[in-house]
Formats: C-alpha cells, sequence, structure tokens
C-alpha cells in the first residue's frame, strides 16, 4: 500500500520505493555565501563521472560561461553581479546620483541571447534580453572578462559598490521528483540513499523527464540520444566516499551528509549569518513541506531564488495527477456518449 | 563543442552584435513585461534590514518607467515585473519534436475513426465503417512512427513495454496503444474479407474475418476514448506551465478534436445517406474543442498568454475558425457530397491546427521564465 504523502507532502523517499533497511538519507548543502566560484565542482564532477565537455565558448554574460545545467554539466556554477552594498557596508557613494548607465543593460541584453553548442538538447537556450538587461541595470556591468576594474572607463563619479554572487547548481534529488514519476521504461530509480538515478542502459530518450523536472535540470545527449544528469555520485557514495564535487570543493561551499544533519548545520548558518548582518541569507528547498517534498539538495542563497535560475515556489506535477486523470476519464465518457448519441439519435 | 570554430569566436560575435545595436537593449518584449529601472534589488538601502519584497509585482506608482518605453500600448494583462538569471529560461523547454504534435493529431484521428468505425458496424453503415477502420489503421501505424522516431534512441522504444506506471502517462498510453493498435488492425484487415475466394484456406479467412473484425473493431472502440484523452496528461503532467495549469481542459480539447478528425473522415468517405451520424459528432466535437480552446485562452491569466500570440496564436484562430466552418457546411451540406466531404476536410485540418498550437503554445511558455517565475510568485504570495 503506498504512502499516502506518495505524491506529495513530506516523506522519506527510500522506504517509501521500496527500500527495506536503507540507510540514511544522504543529500548536499551548498553554502552559496562560502562559495568562491572557482568552478572546482564542475571539473570534479566532469573528471569522475566521464562527462564530455559542454562547449568552449565565452556567453558574454558574465564570468559564467557554462550557463546553465546540461546533460554534459552537472554542476553548474552561476554567477551574479549586483550593484548594491554587500552586509552591512556603506554604500561608498550612497548620496551620489549615479543613474544607470546604458552600456551594462545593453551587454547584459545581448549576451542572454548569447548560446554555445553544449552537445545536449535542449542545452542552454537563449534567454530574454529584456529581463537580463532588468536583472543587469546597474551602474556597471562587469560579465565582460577582461574589462577594466569597475568605473576606471566611466570615472569616479559613476561608481558604486556591487556584490558578486556564486553559487554551484546541481540537480535537486526531490523528495517528490516528477522526472522519476513520469520516467516510462524505469530507466530513473530511487537510490537506497534516497537520491535519484538514470540509468543509462535503460533509458531510451524519450525526453518526458525533461519536460517534466521544475528546475530545468535534466537534459538529453544529443550524440547519444538518452537523458543525463548528476547520480550524486551513486558509485562513491555505495563506497562509503564523499560525491567528487564536495570533495573537491576548497571552501566546504558544497557539503555532503545525511539529510537530516545537513538540515541541522544549515539552520544554524542562517542563524549565524543573520547574526553577523546579513539578514537576505536564506535557505532553499530545505522544507520538506515544500511543492516537492524538500530537496535532497538544498541551498543557502543570498538572494531571491529566481536571481540564481532557481524557480521561486516549484511543485511537482504529479501533485495534480489524480485530477487529471479523473478529468481525462471524464472527457473520455462525454467522449463515448457523444459518440452513441450521434448513432442512436437523429433521423439520417 | 564544434572544434573547427576558434575559441572566443563566440565572443567576437557577441562584441560585434553589441556594437550594432549601438548600446540600445533590446526592448521588444511580449506585452506583459515591463522594463522598470529596478534592479534585482530596488530597495538596496532596506535589504540591510529585511529581504527585499517579490519583485512581480506590477509596477505601482513611485516605479519610474524607463524612457516610458515598454508602456505604450494599453495592456490587458498587468505588466508583470520579475528577475531571472540572464533572462534565461528556468526550465528546459520540451525536446519533442513536431512528430508529437504529429502524434497528437494522428492518435485522436485513430481514436474518432475507429469510434466512427464501431458506430457505423452496429448501426449497419457500411461505408462509415470501413472508412473508420481504415483511417483508424493508417493513423495508428503513423502514430507508432512518430512516437518511434521521436524517441533519443529509437532502437529501444521497447523498453517502454518493462514497466507499467500510473504515474506515467506515457507508460499508460503506451499499453493503451498496444491495445488499440493491434484490434484496429484486426478490424482493418477483416475488410479484405469480401475481396477473398470462396474456396480454400483463404475461404476460411472470408468466413472467420468478419466476426474476428467486428469483435477487434469494438475492442479498438472501447479502448479509443482513453486513446484519445491520455495525451491531455502527457502534456499536463509536465512543469511546463501552460500545459500544467491547462489540465482541466486539455482531455476535453483533445477529445473533441479526435470526435471532429473521427467525423472529417466520415463526412469525405461517406455518401450524405449515411453521413447523418458523422454530422452530429462534428457537432459535439467541435463544442468540446471550441469550449476547451476557450477556457485555455482565458481562463490562465498570463499562462494563457502563450497560446493567443505568435505561431500558437495563429494556429488556433486557424483552428477555431477551420472548426466553425467544417461545422457550418456539414449542417448546411446534407444533401451535397462536395460540401460534407470540404467540410470534412476543413475540420481535419482544424484538429491539425489546433494541436500544432496547443503543443507549440506549451513550448513558448516554457523558453521565457516569466511564465515560470511570475505565476510562482504570485502562488507564494497567496499563500503567505
Amino acid at each position: 500500500m503506498p504512502d499516502a504523502n506518495s505524491l506529495y507532502g513530506p516523506l522519506d523517499p527510500a522506504p517509501d520505493a521500496g527500500w527495506t533497511q536503507a540507510p540514511p538519507r544522504m543529500g548536499f548543502f551548498t553554502d552559496t555565501s562560502v562559495c568562491i566560484g572557482c568552478k572546482a565542482c564542475e571539473v570534479a564532477c566532469k573528471e569522475w563521472n566521464g562527462v564530455p565537455d559542454g562547449g568552449f565558448d565565452l556567453l558574454g554574460m558574465s564570468y559564467d560561461n557554462t550557463g546553465a545545467l546540461t546533460a554534459n554539466s552537472w554542476r553548474h556554477v552561476a554567477f551574479i553581479e549586483q550593484p548594491r552594498p554587500a552586509g552591512q557596508r556603506t554604500p561608498p557613494f550612497a548620496g551620489d546620483p549615479t543613474g544607470p548607465t546604458t552600456g551594462s543593460p545593453a551587454s547584459a541584453s545581448v549576451g542572454a541571447g548569447t548560446t554555445t553548442d553544449t552537445g545536449t538538447s535542449p542545452g542552454l537556450p537563449p534567454g530574454r534580453g529584456e529581463p537580463a538587461a532588468r536583472m543587469a541595470a546597474g551602474p556597471e556591468f562587469l560579465g565582460m572578462p577582461g574589462a577594466q576594474p569597475p568605473g576606471r572607463g566611466t570615472g569616479a563619479e559613476s561608481r558604486t559598490d556591487f556584490r558578486w554572487l556564486m553559487m554551484s547548481d546541481v540537480c535537486k534529488h526531490c523528495t517528490h521528483a516528477a522526472c522519476l514519476d513520469v520516467c516510462p521504461t524505469g530507466s530513473l530509480f530511487r537510490t537506497e540513499f534516497g537520491t535519484v538515478v538514470v540509468q543509462e542502459d535503460i533509458c531510451n530518450g524519450c525526453g518526458y523527464c525533461i519536460s517534466a523536472c521544475p528546475y530545468g535540470v535534466i537534459d538529453q545527449r544529443k550524440d547519444d540520444g538518452r537523458a543525463w544528469k548528476c547520480t550524486l555520485c551513486y558509485d562513491r557514495l555505495g563506497a562509503g566516499m564523499t560525491p567528487a564535487c564536495a570533495q573537491a570543493c576548497p571552501t566546504e561551499s558544497i557539503q555532503y551528509g545525511p539529510l537530516d544533519e545537513l538540515r541541522d548545520r544549515a539552520a544554524q548558518r542562517v542563524a549565524t549569518l543573520h547574526e553577523r548582518g546579513v539578514p537576505e541569507a536564506r535557505l532553499y528547498g530545505h522544507d520538506p513541506t515544500d511543492g516537492v517534498g524538500g530537496d535532497g539538495a538544498f541551498f543557502l542563497l543570498l538572494d531571491e531564488p529566481e536571481v540564481y535560475g532557481l524557480p521561486p515556489d516549484p511543485v511537482v506535477t504529479t501533485r495534480d495527477l489524480p485530477r487529471m486523470w479523473k478529468r481525462a476519464g471524464l472527457a473520455a465518457l462525454a467522449m463515448a456518449a457523444a459518440t452513441v448519441a450521434a448513432f442512436v439519435g437523429g433521423s439520417s | 563543442m564544434s572544434p573547427d570554430r576558434p575559441v572566443g569566436a563566440l565572443f567576437r560575435r557577441f562584441r560585434d552584435r553589441l556594437a550594432a545595436d549601438g548600446g540600445v537593449p533590446a526592448e521588444s518584449g511580449s506585452r506583459a513585461t515591463g522594463v522598470g529601472p529596478g534592479r534585482t534589488d530596488s530597495g538596496a538601502h532596506e535589504a540591510r534590514l529585511a529581504p527585499h519584497p517579490p519583485r512581480d509585482t506590477a509596477p505601482t506608482t513611485g516605479r519610474r518607467r524607463r524612457g516610458g518605453k515598454g508602456g505604450g500600448e494599453q495592456l490587458n494583462v498587468p505588466p508583470a515585473e520579475f528577475t531571472s538569471y540572464y533572462g534565461r529560461p528556468v526550465l528546459k523547454p520540451p525536446v519533442w519534436k513536431w512528430d508529437i504534435a504529429a502524434y497528437l493529431f494522428t492518435g485522436g484521428l485513430a481514436a474518432g475513426s475507429s469510434m466512427l468505425a464501431a458506430g457505423g458496424q452496429l448501426t449497419g453503415r457500411p461505408a462509415l465503417r470501413r472508412a473508420g477502420r481504415v483511417t483508424s489503421l493508417a493513423a495508428v501505424s503513423a502514430s507508432a512512427y512518430f512516437l518511434i522516431n521521436d524517441l533519443g534512441r529509437p532502437s529501444r522504444f521497447h523498453h517502454m513495454l518493462r514497466v507499467a506506471k500510473v504515474t506515467s502517462p506515457m507508460s499508460v498510453g503506451t499499453w493503451i496503444l498496444s491495445a488499440f493498435g493491434p484490434a484496429a488492425g484486426l478490424a482493418a484487415i477483416a475488410e479484405v474479407a469480401p475481396r477473398l475466394p470462396e474456396r480454400g484456406l483463404l475461404g476460411l479467412g472470408r468466413r472467420l474475418l468478419p466476426p474476428t473484425g467486428h469483435a477487434a473493431g469494438l475492442v479498438a472502440a472501447v479502448t479509443a476514448p482513453a486513446l484519445a484523452t491520455y495525451t491531455g496528461v502527457l502534456l499536463a503532467d509536465t512543469a511546463v506551465p501552460s500545459w500544467h495549469e491547462a489540465y482541466p481542459e486539455l482531455p476535453v480539447i483533445f477529445a473533441g478534436s479526435a470526435l471532429a478528425s473521427g467525423a472529417g473522415v466520415g463526412l469525405l468517405a461517406a455518401p450524405p445517406g449515411q453521413a447523418g451520424p458523422a454530422r452530429r459528432m462534428a457537432v459535439a466535437g467541435a463544442a468540446l474543442e471550441l469550449w476547451g480552446a476557450h477556457r485555455v485562452e482565458n481562463r490562465l491569466g498570463l499562462l494563457s498568454e502563450p497560446y493567443a500570440d505568435g505561431t500558437p496564436g495563429k494556429l488556433l484562430r486557424a483552428g477555431r475558425a477551420l472548426t466553425a466552418a467544417g461545422v457550418a457546411g456539414a449542417l448546411v451540406g446534407r444533401r451535397s457530397r462536395l460540401l460534407s466531404a470540404a467540410s470534412g476536410g476543413a475540420l481535419l485540418s482544424a484538429a491539425v491546427c489546433t494541436r500544432f498550437g496547443i503543443f507549440h503554445g506549451g513550448v513558448a511558455s516554457a523558453r521565457d521564465p516569466k511564465y515560470t517565475v511570475v505565476p510562482q510568485r504570485e502562488r507564494a504570495a497567496r499563500r503567505a
């Protein structure tokens, strides 16, 4: 008998998937407040898992040239530049009329449309210029690698303070994983650690998981047609080892461990940051009562989720599945009734 | 990765485009997005004390609009201001190619025509039966082709048969097709019985085929409504905003479209004397389809927009016009074979337009971060 919360609500996923004597649920806590954007996680992941490259070109939108999570990038370090004071520091030119310059939003706008061949589909779809321009509508856009230091080209009077946000994104290993629910081949499965893994010898590339993922994580590799994503290093976990990205992280921004422990640690970290005057620190994906039943990989963010390209309120699509089948049943009945009426009613 | 291209070529192209644009941000966006001066952290000073407010609220007084741009036309949806990661989509748009949109049509056509065939079979209208069965087999074969062709690994299509999962509409659909396909095939094959010789082994076939076809036709007709409506769940059970939120209507639209397609086959193939039920099916199907499409285009607020704009909007409007024309022609042209056939063709074209319109509307909604972020922000705000 499946759990009442099988489709939605708090749940321990491994026992629900049929594992007996499952080990504690394992996961990632990614603390973006200490991320330095070194991308060691991206590299370690590729090295360990033999992930192909995702295109070597510059995107022209920021120091992030990976762009998004794809079948060929299972970790993605997002990079955001914001003209705002970090923490309690006073902006150096707080009183100055430092209106936005037109150059920055323009380059962001053009950069948003840039894409590169990641060898995957849909890979890195182009964005829209307008929201990108709005995002970068600050005094200075530093996204161009090799650009001058802030304000040098425009004069000191146009300088304002700014901050850089860096965040290593990864598959969330949801409690209620839509990709797993909709997979028609059983290729995606729930491991004993509560993570979600694709079996590449089963996947036939139907692409349903890609449309179902509320985070836009899973993606299709073009040359082999199958869907790929982070496995949370299932092979290393089985041997009692730490996943490659967490192992490589030099600042312990990526922490790996039993999910309960990580949630406690994360709550303490947020409290510490609030005490130290970083009121914008918040957790994302830690709550077992959220739309996906909590993420196996959750984050500490310093701004709204959508700034990092995360959905602000994701809900697993299968929450509504019973209602969908009911509507389909009603429509099917209506169809049958209409046909019967068409043949028995009427004169000709 | 393209080894033939020097590293940095993309960046040079980007720089050229930037220079060509003259430093003016492209603001040819959609009608629902206001371009405000508001940066991601409007109110940075307050942010030191409190997390900043959600930014998808409609611009209110006190928010300066840059250069007055973006607010020129009268908007029927309030401009939504939202933040995103460099304007990139949050979701991955569906990787399904046009095959899947085509399958939506052929699957519905197979379902509708097998129901028409069963009706013809039970009420003694051989023209409807024959046309329905043959069309059904052709359409279900095309469906199988489209579905397998769309796979990333077509040679592994049989992996679909490893499991049966109610949480996966695609798995459910696989099993529906597995029941429907052979039945529809058998029913169509039975139509050759009158052409077989009277004696010998083939003569046995001549005697056995009609009752077998009768039974198979009924099995196909019973499975058909499931085949026609599960595709609505198939699309709705995704994170694609405009598909998911339309889940109450999609099965209705697809059921109506399938009925209208079946009716179209009847109108095309049967003499006016036998086409009465097809006319009534056309009316019922068109009513369901038009009602559903109207709801989807109006009920969903911001998420209705992808169904009204661009190519999907054109397709859905064409579908509506063709449906109306087809029904009108079917009712007016009771005695005219030519007019009936023309209206049958119009109904079939309408079904194609509607299916492709719904398909591409959803894809458009996944490509734009606005349709992901703004409704989710509103939902979170309602809950708070």
